[in-house]
């Protein structure tokens, strides 16, 4: 009777995920997540707010371009504001005045990246403050607890985060791990790859059975004057752009796009102001979104492998000269180019 | 720099002479709807200049000017744009007169009141200069000033003769992180003056708030017409930046955000300041406009002063 028990503990955490489509070949899968804050359709990217804020973009921004989902970040908010004040404001939500979904992480990836500031004890991980030098304990009770007056909506969604993968290791390793990681999950249970990123990843991550992702690489990149394009990105700052009359994209829907030429942008780079950071900012969120929702609609009218051979090829040129680890991934599950 | 043929300017790609030529290639790309003349202003960027110089000012903007309305006969592109002539003189008043009535004698489309700009005291002294030269100009043809903004300093330009005004007072104030918050209704009903008595009581008696602060590109004095939100008093304040104002920022945030994003540095707040800040100062302009068409500029004027300091 242990199947039975075993079948019972599975069916006690709550649905949050229905799944709309399958890719018959690979592991890839359309679905949608019901969350407090409203459905979001998966695959999908989920832009970081760190300190309650896309940085330089409003949240009726944010929403025009369709993002249903962001992410904050549980340390730095810890910090500033803390969790009292954010409880004075009706939670994050209220603070930041953003109607959908907020995700919020444990805190984890702050204490690779900050490890010089940080001592790991029996109690938790000891933080320096980086602001003004105060010292915190971020032990599992006080995570929970910022997380709690976060409104974080992950502790409520029984799903699976795949993390410790964005932080240097060889390519090759990572698809490996990641394939290993969702070979393993239920299939009902969202898959959420924590800090990816970039867009050939995410292509080939949801090839390898991934429903959500994040990173700071759109909007960071976003201000160092670099815009996202299916055929990689656009330095924006460099000569060639000063008289180049076109959008950054000519089939992107962002209002950048809509609005500005590349010249345009590339004069703003070189003034005094940070304009040019707020309109590649918009399109960057708005490139990963629409690629989201482009390989989503691929999986659902059953065609999600000549959308990633299409991809490749427009990304490297011609689909075999796609970098090896990717091909080889997307071999794992099914997927040859060309 | 100034010379008899051009205005130098030095810009990231070194000095550029601007010469009438120049000036005027550059205006026919630009296709503006108007535009100010070149002139020599050069008087107002020192101290204790010779009439010899102020003078000269005078003479060159003259002459830059009548070249200018050649070249823009001679162009039917230029001749789509308005050119303004600009008036110097600095402070002498011999000076300043014969600028504008030789300037009013051309065929422009409006005047520029150049020279008046600086702190709040030398102002004062040509406040004087200022009625006199605009009484010399036609009624039907718009007045500009330049380096004039501050809303109690706008009445008084008003008051002798000015229409239009640049508006960077209300970024100065952004980029030091504050929020316009004066009132301008000068005919509020009873209920909403006693809601923003209770409400900013504060504001109105830090009679003494000023402070000199150093934020990028801006060594201006706080002034008593805005709110600091850096202050850890707004830490929790979860009112809006002015209770009533329709801007985006007010509509949806708080004081509190706000502190919050300027004690992080984060780009969102200098976005939202800047939004509430021009919808505060365009909305004093339109009660400005109200009440000279209803004779009220008195009062207006009287609520202004008592909230200067």
């Amino acid at each position: 009777m242990a199947g039975a028990a075993t079948q019972a503990s599975l069916e006690s955490a709550p649905r949050i995920m229905r799944l709309v489509a399958e890719c018959s070949r690979s592991r890839a899968r359309a679905g949608e997540l019901w969350l407090p804050h409203g459905t979001v359709a998966t695959p999908v990217f989920m832009p970081v707010g760190t300190q309650a804020t896309m940085k330089g973009i409003t949240t009726e921004q944010l929403d025009a371009l369709g993002c249903r989902i962001c992410l904050g970040n549980t340390y730095h908010l810890g910090l500033r504001p803390g969790p009292e004040l954010i409880q004075k404001a009706s939670g994050l939500h209220g603070f930041m005045n953003w109607p959908h979904n907020l995700l919020t992480d444990s805190g984890g990836f702050q204490m690779v990246s900050l490890v010089s500031l940080s001592e790991v004890t029996e109690e938790g991980v000891r933080f320096r403050s980086p602001y003004d030098g105060n010292e915190t304990l971020l032990s599992p009770e006080k995570s929970v607890q910022i997380q709690n007056a976060l409104e974080m909506t992950k502790r409520d969604v029984p799903g699976f985060a795949i993390g410790g993968l964005s932080g240097g290791e060889s390519k090759s390793q990572f698809w490996r791990m990641v394939a290993l990681s969702t070979s393993r999950l239920p299939k009902d249970k969202p898959r959420y790859l924590m800090g990816v990123g970039y867009a050939t990843d995410l292509v080939v991550c949801v090839a390898l059975g991934c429903d959500m992702f994040d990173c700071v690489f759109p909007t960071r990149t976003a201000r160092f004057g670099s815009a996202l394009v299916p055929t990689g990105n656009l330095q924006l700052r460099k000569k060639v752009f000063e008289k180049d009359f076109g959008p950054i994209d000519p089939e992107c829907t962002c209002p950048t796009c809509q609005k500005h030429s590349r010249a345009f942008l590339h004069a703003l780079l070189h003034s005094d102001n940070t304009a040019a950071l707020h309109h590649l900012t918009v399109h960057n969120i708005a490139y990963q979104l629409q690629l989201m929702s482009a390989v989503r609609t691929s999986i659902v009218e059953k065609r999600f492998p000549d959308f990633v051979r299409d991809f490749m090829g427009a990304m490297y040129g011609d689909p075999t000269l796609c970098p090896t680890w990717a091909t080889d991934a997307l071999a794992s599950v099914g997927i040859t180019l060309g | 720099m100034v010379c008899w043929q051009s205005v130098s300017v030095w810009s990231v790609a070194g000095r550029v002479e601007m010469t009438v030529s120049k000036f005027m290639a550059i205006q026919k790309a630009l296709q503006p709807d108007w535009f100010q003349c070149l002139s020599d202003g050069e008087v107002s960027c020192k101290e204790a200049t010779s009439i010899k110089r102020v003078r000269k000012s005078v003479d060159r903007s003259l002459l830059f000017l009548d070249n200018c309305l050649r070249l823009q006969e001679e162009s039917e592109v230029l001749q789509k744009s308005v050119i303004i002539g600009v008036i110097e003189g600095g402070d002498v008043m011999e000076e300043r007169l014969r600028s504008a009535r030789e300037t009013a004698k051309r065929p422009v489309g409006g005047f520029l009141l150049d020279g008046f700009q600086g702190n709040p005291t030398t102002l004062e002294t040509r406040l004087r200069l200022l009625s006199s030269v605009t009484a010399e100009l036609p009624e039907d043809k718009p007045r500009l000033i330049s380096g004039v903004s501050r809303p109690d300093e706008v009445l008084e330009c008003i008051e002798r003769g000015v229409d239009l005004f640049e508006s960077f007072f209300p970024y100065q104030v952004t980029e030091r992180g504050c929020a316009l918050t004066f009132s301008f209704d000068y005919q509020p009903n009873p209920e909403e003056t006693l809601l923003q008595q209770n409400g900013t009581q504060e504001e109105i008696k830090c009679v003494d708030q000023i402070k000199k602060i150093e934020t990028t590109g801006c060594n201006q004095e706080i002034t008593s017409f805005e709110i600091n939100l850096k202050e850890k008093k707004y830490q929790e304040d979860f009112n809006p930046l002015v209770r009533g104002c329709s801007c985006y920022c007010c509509k949806n945030h708080t004081r509190a955000y706000i502190h919050h994003l300027l004690v992080t540095n984060e780009l969102l707040a200098g976005v939202l300041l800047m939004m509430h800040n021009f919808e505060h100062y365009f909305g004093f302009f339109h009660y400005i406009r109200e009440a000279l068409k209803s004779d009220k500029l008195a009062q207006l004027k009287e609520l202004i002063h008592r909230q200067a300091s």
